[in-house]
C-alpha cells in the first residue's frame, strides 16, 4: 500500500489524470451553470489538483515536472491564435490607429499602478517589481521580473491570478463601463489578462478572441520596452 | 489533425529560432503566431484545412494548458497570506485600471467614433 502511494505521488500518469479530470469537471460545471463567469475550468481544475496533491501528500515540484506534457501545449495554442485573427482581420483597419495608442497606454498605466499601489500599501520594492509585469504573457513576464530584481516564480503566480481574475470579471466590468465594441473589449481582455483572458474572450465572441490574442502579443512588446523605464524612474 | 499540429509546431519553432537570432523581446510562440497569420493571409486556406482544425481544437481547451502553472499558487500561499493587503488591492485595482484604459482609449480614438455593435462589429 505504501509503495503504491509512493508511486501515485510521483507518477506522471496519475498527475496528468488528476489534471485532465479536474479540467473536465470544470467544463461540466461551466456547462451546467449556463456559463457562469466564476465557473472557469482553469480555476476548478486548480482547486481539484491542489486538493488532490494535498491528499496524496505530493509536492508542487514533483507535480510541475510530471505535468510538463500539459503546459507544453501553451506554445502551439498561442501560435493557433493566428487563426481567429486571420478570420477577423477585416475588422482591424478601423481600430488600428487607436489600438497602437491604447496598448502602450494600458501597459504603462498597468505597470506604474501595480508598482505604485504595492509600495503605497507598505509592500517591499522587490514585491512591487514582482507584481508590475503580471498582465504580460508568462514567458515575457518572467524575464521582465527577473531583470528588474523581482521574484520570477512569484510573478508567474501573479500572472495566473490576474488571468483568472480577468476571465471571471473582465466582461462584466467592460459591460458596466459601457464598452460594447467587440474589438475594444477583446483588446482590453488580452492586454490585461493575457491568454487566460483571451480564452474567455474567445468563448464570448470570435472577434473579441481575435483582438485579445493580438493585444496579448502587443502588450508583451510594449511592456518589454516600458518596464526598464519604470526601473530607471524608481531607482 | 496531425498535419495541422505539425504546422503549428513548425511555426512555433521558427518563432523560437527568430527570437534567439534577433534578440526580440517577445516569446517565440507570439512571433510564430504573427508568422502564421501572415502565411494564412497569403495562402487563404479552405475552412477545413488541417492547420485551422488543429488550431480550433487547441484554442477550445487553452485553459487546460494553464492548470500546471496555476497550481503553483498553492506553493506560494504563505507569501500571499503574509502580504495579502498590498497584493490583493494592487492586483485588482491595477488590473481594472489597465482593462479600462485599453478599452476606453480604443473606443475614444476610433475613426468616426461610431459604435462597433452594428454591422461593423
Amino acid at each position: 500500500m505504501g509503495e503504491a502511494l509512493d508511486y501515485l505521488r510521483e507518477s506522471p500518469v496519475a498527475l496528468m489524470l488528476v489534471t485532465v479530470v479536474g479540467y473536465r469537471l470544470g467544463r461540466e460545471l461551466q456547462r451546467r451553470s449556463g456559463g457562469h463567469p466564476v465557473a472557469q475550468p482553469v480555476l476548478v481544475a486548480i482547486v481539484v489538483v491542489g486538493l488532490s496533491l494535498w491528499a496524496l501528500g505530493a509536492d508542487y515540484a514533483t507535480y510541475a515536472t510530471g505535468s510538463q506534457f500539459i503546459s507544453f501545449w501553451l506554445g502551439p495554442a498561442t501560435v493557433a491564435l493566428a487563426v481567429p485573427l486571420h478570420r477577423q482581420v477585416h475588422r482591424l483597419p478601423a481600430v488600428l490607429g487607436s489600438m497602437l495608442v491604447a496598448i502602450p497606454a494600458g501597459a504603462a498605466v498597468s505597470l506604474a499602478s501595480a508598482y505604485g499601489l504595492v509600495r503605497l500599501l507598505g509592500g517591499e520594492p522587490g514585491l512591487a517589481m514582482t507584481m508590475a509585469p503580471r498582465t504580460v504573457t508568462t514567458p515575457v513576464a518572467l524575464q521582465l521580473s527577473e531583470a528588474a530584481g523581482g521574484n520570477p516564480s512569484l510573478t508567474a503566480v501573479f500572472v495566473i491570478i490576474s488571468g483568472v481574475l480577468g476571465a471571471i470579471a473582465g466582461p462584466a466590468v467592460l459591460t458596466l463601463a459601457r464598452v460594447h465594441d467587440r474589438r475594444a473589449r477583446g483588446l482590453a481582455m488580452g492586454a490585461s489578462a493575457h491568454a487566460i483572458g483571451t480564452s474567455r474572450a474567445l468563448l464570448e465572441d470570435e472577434t473579441e478572441g481575435a483582438f485579445a490574442g493580438l493585444a496579448m502579443g502587443l502588450t508583451a512588446l510594449a511592456a518589454s520596452i516600458l518596464m526598464p523605464v519604470l526601473v530607471l524612474v524608481v531607482t | 489533425m496531425i498535419t495541422g499540429l505539425a504546422w503549428l509546431l513548425g511555426f512555433q519553432l521558427v518563432g523560437e529560432v527568430l527570437v534567439r537570432v534577433t534578440g526580440l523581446p517577445l516569446p517565440g510562440p507570439v512571433v510564430g503566431m504573427l508568422l502564421l497569420f501572415v502565411a494564412l493571409q497569403l495562402r487563404q486556406p479552405v475552412s477545413h484545412a488541417p492547420v485551422l482544425r488543429a488550431a480550433n481544437a487547441l484554442l477550445r481547451h487553452m485553459q487546460l494548458f494553464f492548470v500546471p502553472a496555476g497550481v503553483g499558487v498553492i506553493a506560494y500561499l504563505a507569501v500571499l497570506r503574509a502580504q495579502a493587503a498590498p497584493i490583493l488591492v494592487a492586483m485588482t485595482a491595477s488590473w481594472a485600471v489597465g482593462l479600462l484604459t485599453v478599452a476606453w482609449v480604443t473606443v475614444l480614438l476610433r475613426r468616426g467614433g461610431a459604435d462597433g455593435r452594428g454591422a461593423d462589429g
